[in-house]
């Protein structure tokens, strides 16, 4: 009779609550605003009140004899020092890559663009001089729209170059031998829809402002900020500045959220390092929210024109895509690959034959964009997800019906789609009835047919979004063969300290997604050991010094996909220790619940804490036994994984005023085996709002001039709990094939579902009042207009 | 400069300042209570809330000269001495109502002031009730199953009966009784 | 962002403040709940050299009836406003608005005399004292005067307030028995009113025999919706006969477009508002 010894419930799979919530629900959180050192300073920004223009003069010196005012210089002061703000992502061979100094030499871009410095005692006194700076400036022609700036003649935003497009990039399924041609697709067409849409202009709006803290003295660079992605910031810092990279340190403490808004090397950061030097004293910066909306970077902003082929029976034959993507005044870091994220996400579930993508990028007199939650993939989710609605419009179909017909069935995985992507698994069924029997599908149709037929004056609408993304950023050669900068590989270690007790440290930099609480689920279950003996240590390149960070909803794919590596690599150095404790073979070492035994011998084992306990003291180790348990695991991942689900979204339009309110909600989300359903469910929560918001309330509007009118909180409006419904969320699970945990990722699907589900709604509501779009955010004003416009009720 | 004297969490604090100080900035710089933050410029997002004499107010949007003579509780001051949390606190933790945690000072401040005027407030009430403070994270959903949580909890924990409890009244004296002479 | 230095001072009564700005002159503000004046302080889109905060004069918070009418005190905070059992009763119409009135937070701060004094079109309650023919006490240099509503706000955030004066008090007369509401449109929960509809009617068995209305960022000022005013009054209390008065309420209005909302879709949101305040008000399902 064989005796198991009694093994601890899973920890991978457990709502866990949150490690992290400690300091944050008692204000003792480390926020980059927080650290003061001894003899900081505090640094404030002049920005230019212009969209473009020629700085004709600039005269510091008026500020130095302000109160506190310990130095004061501009763009020229620096010029040739400061370097230029690095793009990563040069998409083609081609790109046009203007220089980007942090502060402004000769010449503003867009509003909000840094042209001077006060470096003061007190922050009070470093904004006060700021107005005692000379500045004038003279006006250039201003270029604002993409396709003006597209058209002959159009003023240049870069007067050195010739043109302000930046590049134009090309996928097409013929040429890359993946599929069909497209032309060949439309001529057989019986049914061809061609429409347009705009992803307006967006604004990350992290919570926490950005801030910085950097201390230059004695040699070393230390850098304190509110970032994504502090090993890339000190890779980064090493090649612009010339500071040789082993004296360079970059921190991320506690972070404020980030949705892709802090994933940039910032103009402000270099400021901070150039001030602190010229100061030789520590500095800080921290922007007011007013400056953060106006000069951190944007998202979304492209233009898609689709053209859809398909036949009667809504079976889609190809699908041509010519986007336009507005990147601002300047080059972003990976802003100039945003659109190809997306490109390969237009045929989204769906067998689509054929498929063409192209894109162009174009400088405007704007805040350049950049990643934002979901970069890319939400862009092309809502293009293909309205589009399709289009299709069954016009062919008669269900919207759901026309998605049947389309996608790719849960036996054909994994599924080689036309962009040569390989699906891993999914089951686009199971999540669809899922969401369905969640929603009354049936039951809200037959309502909606009532308040047709009544003329209520409130109508109903229905949409639907099934979704895939493109998550667990990614494979290095993928990146390399996409021209990006870097790999996309991500770090694990482990530390067996002594008594046991674990030290993991990742690499990827985490800003409120609950890395500590999760990571140190999964060493628990591998380790044997207990979840609150595991200390998660992040983003402080010291102590984490190997990492790629934290976004493209990669962490767990990538970085616990290294974390379980690393853990097996503890297990398998531990073994040969507990066999010498055990007097046997290593061979005959079994490792099961936190315990190494003899085979078939259910008593008297080891833990992980006695073999850490013996190689501390070390005094009787085999010969050629290492003194240590710790261990490392670099992982680059052989695929990206590919979540998936259905969210459904009925809407309430009061057809008088145009106001839109969500009803109901279900998000049903493919997500893989999940380690912590709490956190899932969280992600699921915060990123259908923000798409959520994203269709009806938020957009950065600029006007004539180039002046962002949405610059507070006031106009820029992200949705408060007043303005969001509860939504209902559950999960089916079909397991990523290719990861030891199953898992594949959460962070940005919620974003990526959400935005066209609700605009579909929308639509569906206004079907019969001859309305076939509204724009985003569908405000009641532009709801009533559609009305309006739409030529009555039918 | 203007001599203001706070009581914060408890603590009296006798300071000069310039009149221009925000309340938040004098908590943040000169006291040290860094647990409130500031997230905008414009009183929109809440985060620095704390409450003033007992009741909700944006410290970024008061001068630190008007709260002279007055009580200020900040979050860090909400725990008990002994370190057992706040029911609000505890049920932010419970039910995962953070994430980033950067509007979570401020919202867990005005949820207790929410609390206070209405103990048992349906969804809707809290939502209503909350509509001052942004958070960018959690979609508001777990927010608002913590604080009705919280609300059973202190309920529970006053024995109150599950009584309908009257709403919009602030728990400070009627407004009546005050003198007005204009 | 840091508001520029000013001078402070915090008078305890109404007759050291009217002599504190009298001496600021043109450079001296009022300083009430603050909570319009300290963003735009922050954002240096106001730079007074000399604030005077009249938080000390405590005989301006409190609500007390006086004959007919209640009196309210500038310095009263909102909350306290909703709080109070008088104001439901006698002014439900502006305990509706008032609650309406940015969030909890602010409401507890600001105060109904700021919110008159700063007159911003969107703010709510200046059509609830346009509507209900409330009267402003002002006391300044030459001592204390009543300005009715309808003259009190002047134009784009500019009242009848002179330099020196201050706003101690708004005396609404008594409107027991009506029925009122306040319709507000708002794009978001916290935003400002696209257009806000305050209306109270009286209904004798099925009659209106009384209405007031007033319109909310329909123009630089308040605008007392007279034409609607005088369909309803003796008009049966149906949602036909209000609809049909609702179809004035653009009468008299000059709406803007911003970046919040079209001239046009205003006006046309200021008739459906109506319609929905006057059937609220007089109890039309």
């Amino acid at each position: 009779m064989t005796v198991t010894a009694p093994r601890p419930a899973p920890e991978v799979g457990s709502a866990r609550r949150r490690k992290e919530d400690a300091r944050l629900i008692t204000g003792q959180t480390m926020w980059t605003e927080n650290i003061t050192l001894p003899g900081m300073l505090h640094l404030a920004i002049l920005r230019s009140p212009l969209a473009h223009a020629r700085i004709t003069h600039l005269d510091t010196s008026p500020a130095l004899r302000e109160p506190n005012v310990v130095a004061a210089f501009s763009g020229r002061d620096v010029a040739d020092t400061q370097g230029g703000l690095p793009c990563a992502w040069p998409v083609t061979e081609d790109l046009v890559m203007p220089v980007h100094p942090p502060l402004a030499v000769d010449e503003v871009r867009h509003t909000g663009e840094a042209v001077a410095v006060v470096v003061a005692r007190d922050r009070a006194s470093a904004v006060d001089a700021l107005a005692a700076i000379e500045v004038d400036y003279e006006p250039l022609p201003v270029v604002l729209d993409m396709e003006v700036a597209l058209a002959e003649g159009s003023p240049l935003v870069h007067t050195d170059q010739t043109t302000n497009k930046a590049y134009t990039w090309v996928f097409d399924s013929a040429q890359a031998g993946t599929g069909g041609a497209v032309d060949e697709a439309a001529a057989g067409a019986e049914v061809v829809i061609r429409r347009r849409y705009r992803q307006q202009r967006l604004i990350p709006a992290f919570m926490e402002p950005r801030s910085v803290v950097v201390d230059a003295s004695a040699d070393q660079l230390t850098l304190w900020s509110a970032t994504q992605i502090p090993h890339v910031l000190r890779f980064l810092l090493a090649v612009v500045t010339g500071t040789p990279e082993h004296r360079i340190r970059v921190i991320a403490p506690d972070v404020g959220g980030g949705f892709g808004g802090k994933l940039q090397m910032t103009a402000e950061e270099m400021i901070a390092v150039l001030a602190a030097r010229r100061v030789g004293r520590p500095v800080k910066y921290t922007e007011t929210r007013s400056e953060s909306l106006m000069s951190a970077h944007h998202g979304r902003d492209v233009i898609q024109d689709l053209e859809l082929s398909a036949r009667r029976d809504g079976t889609v034959l190809g699908l041509r895509v010519r986007l336009t993507a507005n990147l601002g005044a300047y080059l972003g870091l990976v802003g100039p690959g945003v659109p190809l994220l997306g490109a390969f996400m237009y045929n989204a579930i769906y067998k689509f034959p054929a498929y063409r993508f192209e894109c162009q990028g174009v400088f405007t007199n704007t805040t350049l964009t950049d990643a934002y939650r979901g970069a890319g993939r939400p862009e092309a989710t809502y293009a293909i997800e309205r589009i399709m609605d289009e299709l069954a419009v016009e062919v008669g179909l269900d919207p759901l019906e026309v998605r049947r017909r389309n996608w790719i069935t849960h036996e054909e995985f994994p599924f080689t789609t036309v962009c040569g992507l390989t699906y891993d698994s999914g089951d686009y069924e199971a999540a669809t009835q899922k969401a369905r029997d969640l929603f009354d599908y049936d039951g809200l149709r037959r309502e909606q047919e009532r308040r047709r037929a009544s003329g209520d004056p409130v109508q109903l609408g229905i949409g639907i979004s099934t979704y895939t993304e493109m998550c667990g950023l990614a494979p290095s050669r993928v990146l390399g063969s996409l021209r990006y900068g870097a790999g996309g590989w991500e770090s694990a270690s482990i530390r067996v300290l002594p008594t046991g007790k674990i030290e993991v440290v990742t690499g990827s930099s985490p800003h409120g997604q609950g890395h500590e609480t999760a990571w140190s689920q999964i060493v628990a279950d591998q380790l044997g050991v207990a979840f609150e003996d595991v200390e998660v240590l992040h983003g402080d390149t010291r102590s984490a010094y190997k990492g790629m960070d934290t976004y493209g909803s990669r962490s767990l794919a990538v970085g616990g996909f290294a974390l379980v590596n690393a853990c097996k690599k503890v297990v398998d150095k531990a073994k040969p220790v507990a066999a010498h404790l055990l007097e046997c073979d290593v061979s005959d070492v079994e490792f099961s619940g936190g315990a190494f035994r003899v085979r078939g011998t259910p008593d008297g084992g080891k833990s992980l804490a006695d073999c850490a306990l013996a190689v501390f003291a070390a005094h009787d180790l085999p010969d050629g036994v290492e003194p240590t348990l710790d261990a490392d695991d670099v992982y680059d991942p052989v695929n990206f994984s590919f979540p998936h689900g259905t969210h459904l979204c009925a809407v309430e339009v009061d057809t008088q005023t145009g106001r839109v309110s969500i009803r109901s909600y279900v998000a049903v989300d493919d997500v893989g085996r999940v380690v912590n359903p709490m956190i899932v469910e969280g992600q699921v929560h915060g990123g259908v709002a923000q798409g959520v918001a994203q269709a009806l309330f938020e957009e950065a509007v600029y006007d004539a001039d180039g002046n962002l009118l949405t610059g507070t909180f006031v106009d820029y409006t992200p949705p408060s709990a007043a303005d969001l419904p509860d939504i209902v969320s559950d999960r089916t699970e079909t397991p990523a094939p290719d990861h030891p945990l199953g898992t594949k990722g959460i962070g940005e699907a919620g974003t990526i579902a959400s935005t066209p589900a609700v605009v579909n709604a929308v639509v569906d509501a206004l079907r019969p009042y001859g309305v076939d779009d509204v724009p985003m955010p569908c405000t009641p004003e532009r709801v009533w207009q559609a009305i309006q416009n739409g030529g009555g009720r039918s | 400069m203007t001599r203001i004297q706070l009581h914060v969490d408890g603590v009296r604090y006798d300071d000069d300042v310039e009149p221009r100080t925000l309340l938040v900035q004098h908590l943040r710089d000169r006291i040290g209570k860094v647990g409130t933050v500031v997230g905008c410029d414009t009183s929109n997002c809440g985060a620095c809330t704390v409450l003033l004499d007992g009741v909700s107010v944006k410290s970024c949007s008061m001068l630190a000269v008007q709260a002279d003579g007055k009580a200020v509780t900040t979050i860090e001051g909400l725990a008990e001495p002994g370190g057992a949390l706040h029911p609000v606190q505890r049920a932010f933790h419970e039910r995962h109502a953070l994430q980033c945690g950067f509007c979570t000072p401020g919202m867990i401040m005005a949820a207790v002031s929410l609390l206070a005027d209405n103990p048992d407030p349906t969804d809707t009430e809290v939502r209503e009730g909350l509509e001052g403070n942004l958070c960018r994270c959690t979609g508001y959903q777990n927010i608002v199953r913590a604080v009705r949580d919280a609300a059973t909890a202190m309920r529970d924990a006053a024995g109150a009966p599950d009584a309908e409890a009257p709403s919009e009244v602030p728990a400070q004296a009627a407004p009546e009784q005050r003198e007005v002479t204009v | 962002m840091i508001p520029v230095p000013f001078d402070y001072q915090r008078p305890s009564t109404v007759d050291e403040a009217v002599r504190a700005l009298s001496e600021a002159g043109e450079d001296g503000k009022v300083l009430a709940g603050g909570q319009s004046l300290i963003p735009m302080l922050r954002l240096r889109l106001s730079t007074p050299g000399a604030l005077i905060d009249l938080g000390g004069i405590t005989q301006l918070r409190g609500i007390r009836q006086d004959g007919d009418d209640l009196l309210i005190g500038a310095m009263t905070p909102h909350a306290d406003v909703l709080a109070s059992p008088l104001v439901r009763r006698y002014v439900p119409l502006l305990a509706r608005a008032t609650a309406t009135v940015a969030d909890r937070q602010v409401r507890h701060l600001g105060t109904i005399g700021g919110s008159l004094a700063h007159a911003d079109p969107a703010g709510d309650l200046p059509a609830v004292a346009v509507a209900l023919d409330a009267t402003m006490r002002i006391v300044g240099p030459e001592g204390r005067r009543d300005v009715p509503a309808a003259d009190f706000f002047v134009d784009y955030l500019t009242t009848a307030l002179g330099p020196a004066d201050v706003l101690v008090g708004v005396r609404f007369p008594a409107h027991e028995g009506w029925g009122s509401h306040y319709e507000k449109f708002q794009r978001m929960a916290q935003a400002w009113a696209l257009v806000g509809v305050a209306a109270a009617v009286r209904r004798e068995n099925g009659t209106i025999v009384e209405a007031r209305v007033a319109l909310t960022n329909m123009g630089p000022v308040p605008v007392r919706a007279r034409a609607v005013e005088l369909a309803l009054t003796g008009a049966p209390a149906t949602a036909d006969a209000v609809g049909s008065a609702a179809g004035s309420a653009g009468e008299g209005t000059r709406p803007t477009s911003d970046l919040t909302a079209s001239a046009a879709y205003r006006s046309h949101l200021a008739t459906v508002l109506t319609g929905r305040a006057v059937s609220a008000a007089a109890g039309i399902g």
